[in-house]
């Protein structure tokens, strides 16, 4: 099945992405050729087969609640790219007049 | 170097004799890095570092308290945090990220007094096969510099090889440990799935991710993953599965284990000279007692296109948290909140990690779950069966880690699909998430090491260790 420009740029929206017309057309080429080869999979019939999400069998993971040190304020700020007041700083949300 | 191109063990008794000191070995790993910085194995190297710390287990090997690596200098990967230091994943985007904590394998690896003495270079978010994607340029092959590493733990696998380092710790998602040993010439072991925490690995693809050692022998890998195996608090995925010495009976012999060797891994698209090793490995690994018999693995051929639609789901939905807000690139310039994630996140990813993100998010978007997602998780179990079945009647698995010997530097570069099929008999392991180990078989007439893969029952490391160490012993 081939992926056209218009569903690019669908996905792209959707992966916080952007790019040039030029790189959308060699996007489009190289995930066509992709999901084409993907396809492969319907050969197989796999009407039942459990699909297998994680090869360890696991169920829910619990832990007793238990209140234990976390990482400092200003370690957990020292990689951002802004911050004010102890805060992340980002852009205004909500749109202005 | 004399002094350095030993593995571990051939020099452990020097070392704790005081006939060599860990200093010494530091500074000539250091001296060998930079003679070979043109090989490009390392982002960054930590020379004050390495050598405190050198003194520091030093000391401790002469008040008879040194741990188990005490030491064996080592190179990590850079997507394994190291507290104080950069861990760039071989990105734009954290190339300014310094990591505040530990990983568990690297918090192990300080509590058994190795010396870290650097971070390798890497494929973008271990998205490669060739260690060319990387935004600290590619790295070379060090048995020849016009070809490619492998990947995505290139780096670690050429440090490795070009005697900067006694071993290395790199990541596995669909071979990234392997192939590289492979086409350097070098040992590389991906664990069973859950085997070793995987807490302050940059995640990839969270139900494929392994960490391992890269090495100069069986053995140093063994007393390597002695220390970073065991379950973790930290990693709810570790397993509590008792570690035993992975050390011990290694020089058990051979004789009477059942090996498989799967028609489907020698067909099509091998390289006869693979192929050649492949059957004189085998042959002697039959002169040690071993039984080899032809077997089947009948959904190999389904293996890359599940892998392709399970990685990149997963990597699309844990790269979202790279969205300029708490670390990493942020792109300047911007005036709303939406800009600062596209344009951050446009800017700050290379074109393969871009190419996976948008493959995923199409594999997962609305509508096409079913069709793709689910339908490859569903052959996922089909080729898990495959090596249940066999493992009933096999004790291990032997095939060619790679179809070919390391590729020339941007051969498959322009050409994504031809690239992942490079991967194509590592895969299987990591869908499985059994163990697999690559090591060195042989040389093509050009020169190029060829690697042998052994593939395990999970949390059988023990038996595919000692086969290949009755393989090394054989080859010597």
């Amino acid at each position: 099945m081939a992926i056209t420009i218009e569903e690019v740029e669908k996905i792209s929206r959707l992966a916080k992405l952007t790019f040039t017309d030029e790189e959308k057309l060699k996007f489009t080429q190289q995930l066509s050729q992709m999901i084409a080869y993907v396809e492969k999979l319907n050969e197989l019939d796999t009407e039942n087969v459990p699909p297998t999400y994680h090869v360890v069998e696991m169920n829910n993971v619990f832990r007793e609640d238990v209140v234990k040190p976390s990482m400092p304020q200003e370690k957990v700020l020292a990689n951002a790219p802004a911050k004010k007041g102890g805060y992340f700083s980002v852009p205004k949300v909500i749109a202005q007049d | 170097m004399a002094l350095i191109d030993s593995d571990y063990f051939g020099i452990r008794d020097k070392i704790f004799s005081g006939e060599i000191t860990v200093p010494e070995i530091t500074e000539a790993c250091l001296a060998e890095i930079e003679a070979e910085k043109d090989l490009n194995a390392f982002i960054s190297v930590f020379p004050e570092h390495a050598l405190k710390r050198a003194k520091q287990v030093d000391q401790k090997i002469r008040s008879g308290h040194a741990g188990k690596l005490a030491g064996m200098v080592v190179g990590i990967k850079d997507n394994l945090n190291l507290k104080g230091y950069r861990t760039t994943c071989g990105s734009h985007i954290l190339d300014n990220f310094i990591s505040s904590y530990d990983a568990t394998v690297v918090r192990r690896l300080l509590e058994e007094d190795a010396v870290i003495i650097g971070k390798t270079n890497m494929d973008e978010f271990a998205m490669g096969s060739s260690n060319e994607t990387s935004y600290f340029g590619r790295v070379k092959n060090y048995h020849d510099s016009e070809r490619i590493p492998g990947g995505s733990s290139g780096g670690s696998a050429t440090a490795v090889a070009a005697n900067m380092v006694m071993a290395a710790l790199g990541s596995d998602t669909g071979g990234s440990i392997r192939q590289p040993a492979a086409l350097c010439g070098v040992v590389g072991l991906k664990p069973t799935y859950g085997r070793v925490s995987r807490f302050g690995l940059v995640a990839f693809a969270s139900s494929l991710d392994q960490i391992g050692p890269l090495s100069k022998s069986i053995k140093d890998a063994a007393l390597l993953l002695n220390v970073i195996s065991g379950y973790d608090p930290n990693d709810s995925t570790s397993v509590k599965q008792p570690v035993p010495d992975f050390t011990e009976d290694l020089k058990k012999s051979v004789k009477g284990l059942k090996i498989g060797c799967p028609k489907e891994y020698l067909g099509e698209g091998l390289d006869p000279e693979v192929r050649k090793a492949i059957e004189n490995a085998l042959k002697l690994l039959e002169n040690e007692g071993a039984i080899v018999e032809e077997i089947s693995l009948p959904h190999t051929e389904y293996a890359i296109a599940a892998y392709y639609i399970l990685a990149t789901a997963e990597a699309s939905s844990n790269l979202a948290r790279y969205d300029g807000a708490r670390y990493g690139f942020r792109s300047s310039g911007i005036r709303n909140l939406e800009e600062m994630y596209t344009k951050s996140r446009s800017a700050g990813f290379g074109d393969e990690v871009k190419r996976r993100i948008m493959l995923g998010t199409y594999v997962l978007s609305a509508g096409y779950y079913e069709a793709y997602y689910r339908k490859a998780q569903k052959v996922r179990t089909l080729i898990k069966q495959d090596f249940e079945d066999a493992f009933k009647k096999y004790d291990v698995i032997v095939t060619p880690t790679s179809p070919t010997t390391a590729f020339k530097l941007g051969e498959k570069m322009d050409d994504p699909l031809q690239m992942y099929l490079s991967d194509i008999y590592t895969i299987s392991a990591n869908l499985a998430g059994i163990a697999g180990l690559s090591l060195p078989c042989g040389k093509d007439s050009g020169g190029l090491p060829i690697g042998m893969q052994i593939l395990g029952k999970p949390f059988d490391e023990k038996t595919v260790l000692r086969t290949g160490q009755s393989l090394e012993d054989a080859l010597k």
